[in-house]
């Protein structure tokens, strides 16, 4: 049943989104690639807003206190 | 040295050898998952980019194209985390979706905003697995997953889809 309920939501999928068509590259990105390699690399740490690291900082001692949320996580992951 | 040998020691003609060999594919399966061509092309870019930089983390025993597979899927998905979820229907799936007259267009715009609001890893695999029909173990293979959590992936992002299209007003076989 549920097996059959999967393929229906399937079905409706491929109904309304079509499979990607143009699947061709149209143009060469050598040039494009030399032009990045050029440059120095992007610092991640840099870009991730301090709030992030505040709500990582959080979810971390969250899971030191409260260990019980280990297993709900790895569900969820 | 062989071609992958003299790519890992950083020789820069030996990567852009690799690059014309294997664009192609590269494009190919990111643009079945991001359904962009332009954003496939620079993610084509960032993909090759991420390879001559993790060079020296290549075997040279290992398959490029599989190896490169998984870079450009972890920088597709990246995208999908990153990107702002669209709700409008863009024209070329609108066109290019199967004539269904059963199906009106307010439903159809239903259903792909009920996708795009999949979380983004859900809907990596729910693109390949129920769209673009890849077999599980490739799709696990890209994504350094085992081909039972993906099978697990779709299943919840079938059941989210469900559950979205329900709220939505849409039936499937269990809401009906």
């Amino acid at each position: 049943m549920n097996q059959q309920n999967d393929d229906e939501v399937g079905d409706l999928l491929k109904q309304n989104i079509a499979r990607a068509e143009n699947t061709e590259l149209s143009r060469d990105l050598w040039p494009q690639l030399l032009e990045k390699l050029g440059q120095p690399p992007v610092r991640v740490a840099r870009d991730v807003p301090w709030f992030d690291w505040v709500l990582a900082g959080l979810a971390g001692a969250a899971l030191v206190f409260f260990p019980g949320l280990i297993p709900a996580l790895l569900y969820h992951l | 040295m062989d071609l992958l040998e003299r790519f890992a020691s950083g020789d820069l003609e030996a990567f852009e050898v690799l690059f014309r060999q294997h664009q192609k594919d590269v494009y190919a399966w990111i643009v079945r998952i991001v359904r962009d061509s332009g954003i496939a092309e620079d993610l084509t870019v960032e993909t090759f980019l991420r390879i001559y930089r993790a060079r020296a983390r290549f075997h040279p025993d290992g398959s490029f194209p599989a190896w490169a597979r998984r870079i450009a899927t972890n920088a597709a998905l990246d995208h999908l985390r990153g990107k702002r979820r669209e709700v409008e229907l863009p024209k070329e799936i609108a066109e290019a979706a199967r004539p269904d007259p059963a199906i009106q267009d307010e439903s159809r715009r239903k259903i792909y905003r009920a996708f795009q609001q999949l979380p983004a890893k859900y809907r990596l695999v729910a693109t390949l697995a129920l769209i673009e029909d890849e077999p599980y173990d490739k799709i696990a293979d890209a994504a350094g997953l085992s081909a039972n959590l993906v099978k697990i992936r779709v299943f919840r992002a079938v059941r989210m889809l469900r559950k979205s299209l329900s709220a939505m007003g849409i039936t499937t076989g269990a809401n009906r």
